[in-house]
């Protein structure tokens, strides 16, 4: 049953030190304000799971907390590579990190079968791909009744899910609305979803009848903050900050850097804070 | 502007472009095939679905995504699916005609690597990593790839076996049961290159404007392989060049938040 509550009580209640963990997004509606808060209360030793692990990971990377990642892009996207995930991969800096790497139908899959109380994903991947000899995690069976051989992963079950949207009802029933990626099933998955939402309406009704809603009682906390995917974006509300992308490639290659830049924007910062770095970006609605 | 007052890069995209026809269901790699698909749709294949792995089928975006899933992909979408489906029905499902890749590093039987430099536990150069190119290299009817030449990212043999192409060449798609074409054209910034039909290495067919045999040999880090009738890639239209400048104006401007 999902309660509205600040976003450092609904990160407190949800996350603990060595959990895994989906902080979801697929470009849109990326859960920055909750990884920022997760930042803040500093939780260490954490599998962190993403299809496309961008700017907050790579946050989160730099800033010591995760023991593993789970992934299958781990790119800043139009821009490049990400340089903290690189520094702890090449360099073990500031910690060793392990890596489960797939590729994005595998991961779309068993993010599915999570929702769909299956113990693995069956699908047509990894043909002559190398992966399926560096990671344990991806196997292949053979169908019963054509006999084709099928790529097999285990499904993905996070103790915490994590998504930004646009909007929950008074009972806390949440919408998505654009490009809704892999949140609904990443939520499904999970044992406990937390769920940031730009505004809070009286009710649904006479809204599309098909519409991508999550009901009130799949969803552990919901915390109103406005401008909470930047600088990624939320359709309807404010766009992408794509010079913010293109300026986080400079900050991030030098640790000094970055320690600073985390500093003045996350450790000091706070939920409040992202409503004004949107202002410039609203959309007209 | 004269026809022949064009950049290498600007001739890769446009030659790219050409390839895809208007019946085309593409699925669009982020870099240089977007810039390419977009020229195609804003030029000879208005009708051609565009589709990015965010979900969006049938996108027809003003300016080019800095990411695979900008609001501007979405805003102009015929219809946006959940991801899961996106590799599911759409992919798996047989319905890609062109499966339109980048790559770091490629060989000669168009296997790609983006997942690493060096050892895979031990990275000189840790990269993004597939993403949803290893079930596009296997799962579109066919594939088409374009990158710049370079002795570093065409290589004798990849470091990783991100997305598989003709893997040692002959039939060996065919004894993994992928039966799907593979890479059937490479567009580079000196040439056009398809495969053997027997081998399946990729042999230049035709030269653009400028480049030489030379020119094509020295950026590429295997012996390359030319047709016996050696085609000249046509020079951009004025056309062609100008609806890929105005595009890459209207971009610049978008991402720089102007």
């Amino acid at each position: 049953m999902a309660r509205f509550v600040p976003l450092p009580q609904a990160v407190a209640d949800n996350l603990k030190d060595g959990d895994s963990v989906a902080f979801e997004g697929f470009t849109h509606l990326i859960p920055t304000a909750a990884a920022h808060e997760a930042i803040r209360q500093g939780f260490r030793d954490l599998t962190l799971i993403r299809m496309t692990p961008d700017v907050v990971y790579d946050q989160m990377i730099g800033m010591g907390m995760a023991r593993k990642l789970v992934f299958s892009y781990a790119g800043n996207p139009g821009v490049g590579l990400l340089r903290r995930l690189r520094d702890a991969v090449e360099n073990d800096f500031p910690r060793p990190i392990e890596i489960e790497e797939h590729s994005h139908a595998a991961m779309a899959n068993a993010y599915e079968a999570g929702a769909a109380g299956l113990p693995s994903a069956i699908f047509r991947g990894y043909r002559g791909a190398e992966l399926a000899h560096v990671n344990p995690n991806i196997k292949f069976v053979r169908c019963p009744f054509t006999g084709e051989e099928l790529a097999a992963v285990p499904a993905l079950r996070p103790d915490v899910t994590f998504i930004h949207a646009q909007k929950a009802d008074r009972k806390g029933n949440v919408l998505i609305e654009g490009i809704v990626g892999i949140q609904k099933e990443a939520v499904l998955a999970a044992r406990r979803a937390v769920v940031t939402v730009e505004e809070v309406v009286e009710d649904f009704s006479g809204l599309h009848p098909n519409l991508t809603i999550l009901p009130h009682w799949t969803v552990a906390a919901i915390a109103v903050v406005p401008g909470g995917a930047h600088p990624s974006y939320t359709h309807g509300y404010y766009a992408r900050d794509n010079a913010e992308y293109l300026e986080w490639d400079r900050i991030a290659a030098d640790r000094d850097l970055f320690g600073d830049w985390m500093e003045r924007n996350v450790l000091r910062a706070t939920p409040e804070d992202f409503a004004r770095r949107v202002e410039k970006l609203r959309v007209a609605r | 502007m004269t026809k022949s007052d064009f950049t290498p890069n600007e001739m890769m995209t446009i030659a790219a472009s050409r390839a895809l026809r208007n019946e085309d269901v593409c699925f669009v790699g982020i870099g240089a095939p977007s810039a390419a698909c977009n020229i195609a749709r804003l030029t000879h294949a208005p009708d051609i679905t565009l589709i990015y792995e965010s979900g969006t089928i049938g996108t027809a975006p003003d300016v080019l995504p800095l990411s695979i899933g900008d609001g501007e992909l979405c805003d102009t979408a015929l219809t946006t699916v959940p991801v899961p489906e996106m590799f599911r029905y759409w992919l798996q499902g047989g319905r890609i005609t062109i499966g339109f890749l980048g790559a770091a590093q490629i060989d000669r039987f168009g296997n790609i690597n983006t997942t690493v430099v060096g050892d895979y536990a031990r990275p000189k150069v840790r990269l993004p990593g597939g993403g949803g190119a290893p079930e596009i290299a296997s799962s579109s009817q066919e594939v088409y790839i374009t990158l710049a030449q370079s002795k570093r990212a065409m290589v004798e043999k990849i470091d990783f076996y991100t997305s598989f192409g003709h893997g040692e060449g002959g039939d060996h798609r065919k004894r993994l049961g992928i039966d799907t074409k593979g890479p059937t054209l490479l567009i580079t910034d000196l040439a056009v290159w398809k495969p053997d039909p027997e081998t399946k290495e990729f042999t230049v067919v035709s030269l653009h404007p400028g480049a030489t045999r030379e020119m094509v040999q020295e950026t590429c880090g295997w012996t390359v392989k030319f047709a016996e009738a050696l085609d000249q890639t046509p020079p951009p239209t004025e056309l062609e060049l100008a609806t890929l400048r105005d595009l890459k104006a209207r971009t610049d401007r978008a991402h720089k938040g102007a």
